[in-house]
């Protein structure tokens, strides 16, 4: 068993639903994001997801991009990200971790090196946003091959027709992009998220856990409802936008702002 | 990298989309569905001989196709060498082979009920192509332009306006071309239900590279029917300039079949290979995936993706169509470069020799003819695309030359 299949069966133990957090990886610099994320579980993470920077992540709002810009101006790379993922697992072997990006730097990195780094530093699963089912030779079953676990986006544009080809391969858990959009824009119609996790377990036996645009810890708690997990992550790295001293550099401030604000959503997801 | 022999060059992609490695599907799941939805249209439209009709029809009577294949008498008669012909993509409407694609893709997004249009747009030439057609047919019509470019390409910003586009500034990472494909990509996301995006060029996910090739291949067709008549054969050798492909895969497609047909792409070389500021994608990138395609691509060695540089906007794209990639693996085609310098010197000849004013585009193109026509025979047909005109550019030109306008 995974850390994050181990993870989801504790939780459902305890009756509740898993707070994942998204920060991206090396924002604004790597020493504060390596004390963002050692911080993380403490402050009521359930699953982390750490953001790959790119240069172009067209599925992305605003707020990430900025992020992801940032990180890489502080000359944040994907080794340094692996880096960033062995120094938190040195301290915490329970927390599942995610990586989630775009495909482009890990196919320029070696799809198979990477995939051994990933597995030696601790990663336990994979978000690639633009790799679709229709490309699953490319990382998706290498991955599985090395025991990472590949978790899929379903949208509202997965119907049932497209649903049973979404869910093939993937493994961890589902993520349901609440909206149609990219991240952090619109705030999720809480109805049809609940409609559509319900109509997606008919798909899979995974757990389904509901992101995009997630700001508040009311929303949170609203989805945690119906949904196997929350994730939270525009509104982390805007808080970190938010608590910079100047462009790109951390003020005492910036890793205790988003602490707080997972602490205030982690009490939304648990009530 | 296969270099396998093949019998034809003309059946890709395959079903998945791919030419050799390249191409594919490489997009969010959110767009996938409306990826397959588009890519069954298209077959339905060209399977549909009354589509061809409407399209032949519009092409014919509100572009102004054919376009002439000119004998460029002076120019020839300048370098001594080959015959040159210039097939005159720029006397389209709106002045450049933008239009043959975009009158393609608008009639199929009228057959699919779509009522709004997004574009991506450079210098600005797709981008008033494409709201050009909307207004023709009564389409809101939205076209993403990084802000840096509409500030360099204040002409066609005011002409996508005029035409009743909006022009929505792409103001993340660069803010150029690459920018506004990625925010035309967020747009379509977020708005999947009613928008047709029109991309411009032979790159972005399967099915566009080979629709765009389909509607630019009007431009090869033609040549080889005209030169038949002309000369009463092939040409011995086709030249275009290539920014994301899309001229250059109209004119070459309909040839790669014919083995006697030396092929060339001329890429922009900027300020020099050496340099990195160019857009040489091919002659001076690597494979990686970008804008749901794997092709070639400038980037570092952290596969981030880097800024093209070159005099002309229109070319100003670090990536490239990924029929061209293949096609360059296979050898079939010979990719080189022309640098900002050379492109200068052969718009200023084509004004003064053959009375035409060339777009900074196809003047890379002109740039290579110049080198290779004189080492050619007297009896070697040389066929360059024009494939814009350039009053668009004329401010550049007069700002590199000192020229205050």
């Amino acid at each position: 068993m995974g850390r994050i299949e181990r993870r989801f069966a504790e939780l459902k133990q305890k009756g509740r639903a898993a707070l994942v957090t998204f920060v991206t990886a090396g924002d604004p610099d790597y020493e504060t994001s390596l004390k963002i994320i050692k911080g993380l579980p403490k402050a009521g993470a359930d699953i982390i997801e750490f953001g790959m920077p790119f240069t172009d992540p067209m599925a992305d709002g605003p707020a990430i991009q900025a992020a992801g810009l940032r990180a890489l101006h502080g000359g944040q790379t994907l080794k340094k990200t692996l880096k960033l993922v062995k120094e938190f697992r040195a301290g915490d072997k329970e927390t599942p971790v995610v990586l989630m990006g775009y495909y482009n730097p890990i196919y320029v990195h070696g799809v198979e090196k990477f995939l051994g780094e990933a597995k030696a530093a601790g990663v336990d699963g994979l978000i690639v946003v633009d790799l679709p089912p229709e490309e699953d030779v490319e990382l998706c079953l290498p991955a599985i091959a090395a025991d990472i676990n590949f978790i899929r986006l379903a949208t509202p544009t997965t119907d049932d027709r497209r649903a049973p080809a979404v869910f093939r391969n993937t493994s961890g858990f589902v993520y349901y992009v609440s909206v149609l959009g990219i991240t952090g824009t619109k705030a999720p119609d809480l109805k049809s998220v609940e409609k559509n996790v319900n109509r997606l377990r008919k798909h899979t036996k995974l757990p389904i856990v509901v992101g995009f645009g997630v700001k508040t810890a009311t929303q949170a708690r609203a989805i945690a409802k119906s949904a196997d997990g929350v994730v939270v992550g525009s509104a982390l790295v805007s808080a970190i936008e938010d608590s910079l001293a100047k462009v790109g550099k951390p003020s005492p401030k910036t890793v205790k702002a988003v602490h707080s604000l997972v602490s205030d959503i982690a009490r939304g997801v648990r009530s | 990298m296969t270099t396998a022999q093949v019998n034809s060059y003309r059946t890709g992609p395959d079903e998945k989309g791919l030419f050799g490695i390249y191409g594919g599907r490489f997009v969010a799941e959110t767009l996938m569905p409306l990826i397959l939805e588009l890519e069954q249209a298209y077959k339905d439209a060209k399977a549909d001989p009354s589509f061809q009709a409407e399209l032949d029809s519009f092409l014919e009577h509100y572009v102004g196709r054919p376009s002439p294949l000119y004998f460029a008498e002076r120019l020839t008669e300048h370098l001594g060498g080959a015959k040159i012909y210039f097939k005159r993509d720029e006397l389209n409407h709106t002045g450049a082979h933008k239009i043959n694609n975009v009158m393609g893709q608008i009639l199929l997004a009228r057959r699919m009920g779509k009522k709004r249009i997004i574009a991506e747009t450079g210098a600005g030439q797709h981008g008033v192509a494409t709201a050009t057609a909307c207004a023709r047919f009564g389409l809101e019509c939205i076209v993403y332009m990084g802000s840096v470019d509409i500030e360099r390409q204040k002409p066609n910003v005011f002409r996508m306006k005029l035409l009743g586009a909006e022009v929505v500034p792409a103001l993340s990472g660069s803010r150029t071309l690459k920018d506004a494909l990625n925010e035309a990509l967020r747009d379509w996301v977020a708005n999947v239900e009613d928008t047709f995006y029109c991309i411009g060029t032979v790159a972005g996910p399967h099915p566009y590279p080979e629709m765009v090739r389909d509607f630019q291949s009007v431009i090869g067709v033609e040549t080889k029917r005209q030169m038949l008549a002309r000369e009463g054969r092939l040409p011995d050798s086709l030249v275009a300039a290539i920014g994301g492909g899309s001229n250059a895969m109209g004119l070459f497609h309909p040839f790669l079949d014919d083995k006697d047909v030396e092929i060339i792409g001329v890429e922009a070389a900027g300020l020099g290979l050496r340099t990195k500021k160019h857009a040489a994608s091919i002659t001076g990138g690597k494979p990686g995936i970008l804008h749901g395609n794997r092709t070639y691509l400038l980037m570092d060695d952290d596969g981030q993706i880097t800024e093209g540089h070159s005099i002309s906007a229109g070319l100003d794209y670090p990536g490239i169509g990924p029929e061209h990639s293949w096609l360059h693996d296979m050898k079939r085609v010979q990719y080189v470069a022309a640098t900002d310098k050379e492109a200068l010197a052969a718009f200023q000849l084509c004004c003064k020799l053959e009375g035409i004013i060339p777009a900074l585009e196809p003047s890379h193109a002109l740039a290579h003819v110049m080198k290779v026509a004189p080492t050619k025979p007297k009896d070697h047909l040389m066929v360059m695309n024009m494939c814009g005109r350039g009053d668009k550019d004329i401010f550049t030109v007069a700002d590199i030359l000192g020229v205050k306008l």
